[in-house]
């Protein structure tokens, strides 16, 4: 979605607020840390108070949580997933893995830094993070897309062939269908 | 002029019930949260949902069917609103009632469903196939006993239009869930399928179907589905208030009474876990039939 952010700016305000209140989250249950969504989720954290809700497939998701390491097997699901998400659509690099491989930091078969793959909007930190560390980075998301900032699927849109040529370097028998929006 | 009348009134009718329907939505978001000891969204949170699903990107396409279903299922609504009269003696605006409408009503609330089935079916998703199948089963569950206490009370009160059913409650004073109270005990077990709360909700159930027939919908058409299903729930709603608790005079009455009547497959459903298909559409043909074929036999003696 491409608008002008001078002219529209009560329009964007009312939008960008509607978009922060109500998140939907694709919980991409890639490693260990999925255990600790439920937490979030249920009576003691509570994420639903503050619009976060779990989507049922990627076509309704907002967000695209990739919790822990991620295998080079998964990896072209992962982007699967996300190319046929919705815009406007946003990552969050869940524990320590997404940013720097974590404890996998020499494994052979695990993606070092997510952020090469796929534009990541705001990391949490931790091995795992606690739910309040998952409630602090979705009050980090609100806030970029309250201020506009958490455009990271742009990104993606931009560097696309940078992002393949690193994609096609791990999953080499590259067969998806085009990224066409 | 009054043609123009209709059509504001009619608008205005479709608006009421978007709105209705909507924080209706968000108070049982709410009221299940708090049954789970949590705080909640607030109550307006759907239509914050409503909006961010309106503002989002749709680039999908399976097909036309895919496109229409979404429009079959608001047309469904609508329609469905429009021969509902939501307030007694044309209070709030001279809808397109005439005599028969109440069998007509049974066959277009089924339409928007399986306008649904069709784009679900063109989405060529394994998870739409099944939740349609599951839908249309569940149907046939709950139809049969809903539709038995309808013939039971057009044969007990001689007359197929709603507004006739108004009419014969305001003149005997009584509601009809006290005078035929077997119908009224058939219908409300209908409902409970009807609404798709748990322990019914095998259609679009999240985690096991990823969302049946929905799962290849998001953005525009999730909107879409959204609002009219808000729309389709003021209307099934204000329909049952209308034929067993003696319609409602005014706004206020109706919301109260919507409510109430809303209360029972919500609070049911808070506290059940989900049926499987054979089980749900055996449920329906076992108490709620027992009770239509009861109502049945009442009409015709009494």
């Amino acid at each position: 979605m491409s608008y002008d952010k001078d002219s529209h700016k009560i329009f964007d305000f009312i939008q960008n607020w509607a978009r922060k209140h109500s998140i939907w989250v694709l919980a991409y249950g890639t490693g260990c840390g999925a255990i600790e969504i439920p937490p979030t989720m249920t009576s003691r954290y509570d994420a639903e108070r503050l619009g976060v809700r779990g989507a049922a497939t990627p076509r309704q998701a907002d967000v695209l949580l990739i919790t822990g390491y991620l295998t080079t097997k998964t990896l072209k699901r992962v982007i699967r997933v996300y190319e046929q998400m919705q815009d406007p659509k946003y990552v969050i690099g869940f524990g320590s893995c997404t940013i720097n491989g974590g404890m996998y930091y020499d494994s052979y078969n695990t993606i070092k830094v997510l952020d090469k793959y796929l534009p990541v909007d705001v990391y949490i930190n931790g091995c795992m993070p606690r739910p309040e560390a998952v409630l602090a980075g979705f009050a980090k998301l609100q806030q970029l897309i309250a201020e506009g900032k958490a455009n990271g699927a742009q990104k993606y849109k931009e560097n696309l062939e940078w992002y393949r040529e690193n994609q096609k370097r791990i999953s080499p028998h590259w067969v998806m269908p085009e990224y066409n929006w | 002029m009054e043609l123009f009348l209709n059509i504001l009134g009619a608008i205005a009718t479709v608006i009421l019930a978007f709105i209705v329907g909507m924080s209706y939505g968000g108070i049982v978001r709410k009221i299940t949260a708090r049954v789970q000891n949590r705080k909640g969204p607030p109550w307006y949170q759907n239509f914050i949902d409503a909006y961010k699903l309106y503002s989002k990107t749709t680039a999908i396409h399976h097909g036309w069917m895919h496109r229409m279903g979404p429009a079959f299922l608001m047309v469904s609504s609508v329609v469905t609103l429009m021969f509902v009269p939501v307030l007694n003696n044309g209070g709030w605006f001279e809808n397109m009632n005439f005599q028969g409408d109440l069998i007509f009503l049974l066959y277009i609330m089924v339409f928007g469903s399986l306008g649904m089935a069709l784009g679900a079916g063109q989405t060529g998703n394994p998870n739409s196939a099944i939740g349609v199948t599951r839908g249309l089963s569940q149907m046939v569950g709950f139809e049969i006993p809903w539709v038995m206490a309808l013939v039971a009370m057009m044969i007990q009160y001689k007359t197929t239009s709603i507004t006739g059913f108004i009419e014969v409650q305001q003149e005997s004073g009584t509601w009809l869930m006290f005078s035929s109270p077997f119908a009224f005990i058939a219908a409300v077990l209908a409902m409970l399928g009807m609404f798709r709360y748990s322990p019914f909700d095998i259609v679009g159930a999240p985690s096991e179907l990823a969302s049946g027939p929905v799962s290849e919908n998001g953005g525009k058409y999730l909107f879409t589905m959204m609002s009219s299903g808000s729309i389709f729930t003021f209307a099934k709603l204000t329909l049952y208030v209308d034929l067993f608790m003696g319609g409602a005079n005014n706004l206020l009455v109706l919301l109260i009474k919507t409510f109430a009547l809303y209360m029972v497959p919500v609070l049911y459903g808070l506290v059940s876990p989900r049926y499987r298909t054979e089980q749900a559409v055996r449920y329906f043909w076992g108490w709620p039939l027992f009770f239509g074929l009861l109502a049945i036999i009442y009409a015709v003696i009494f």
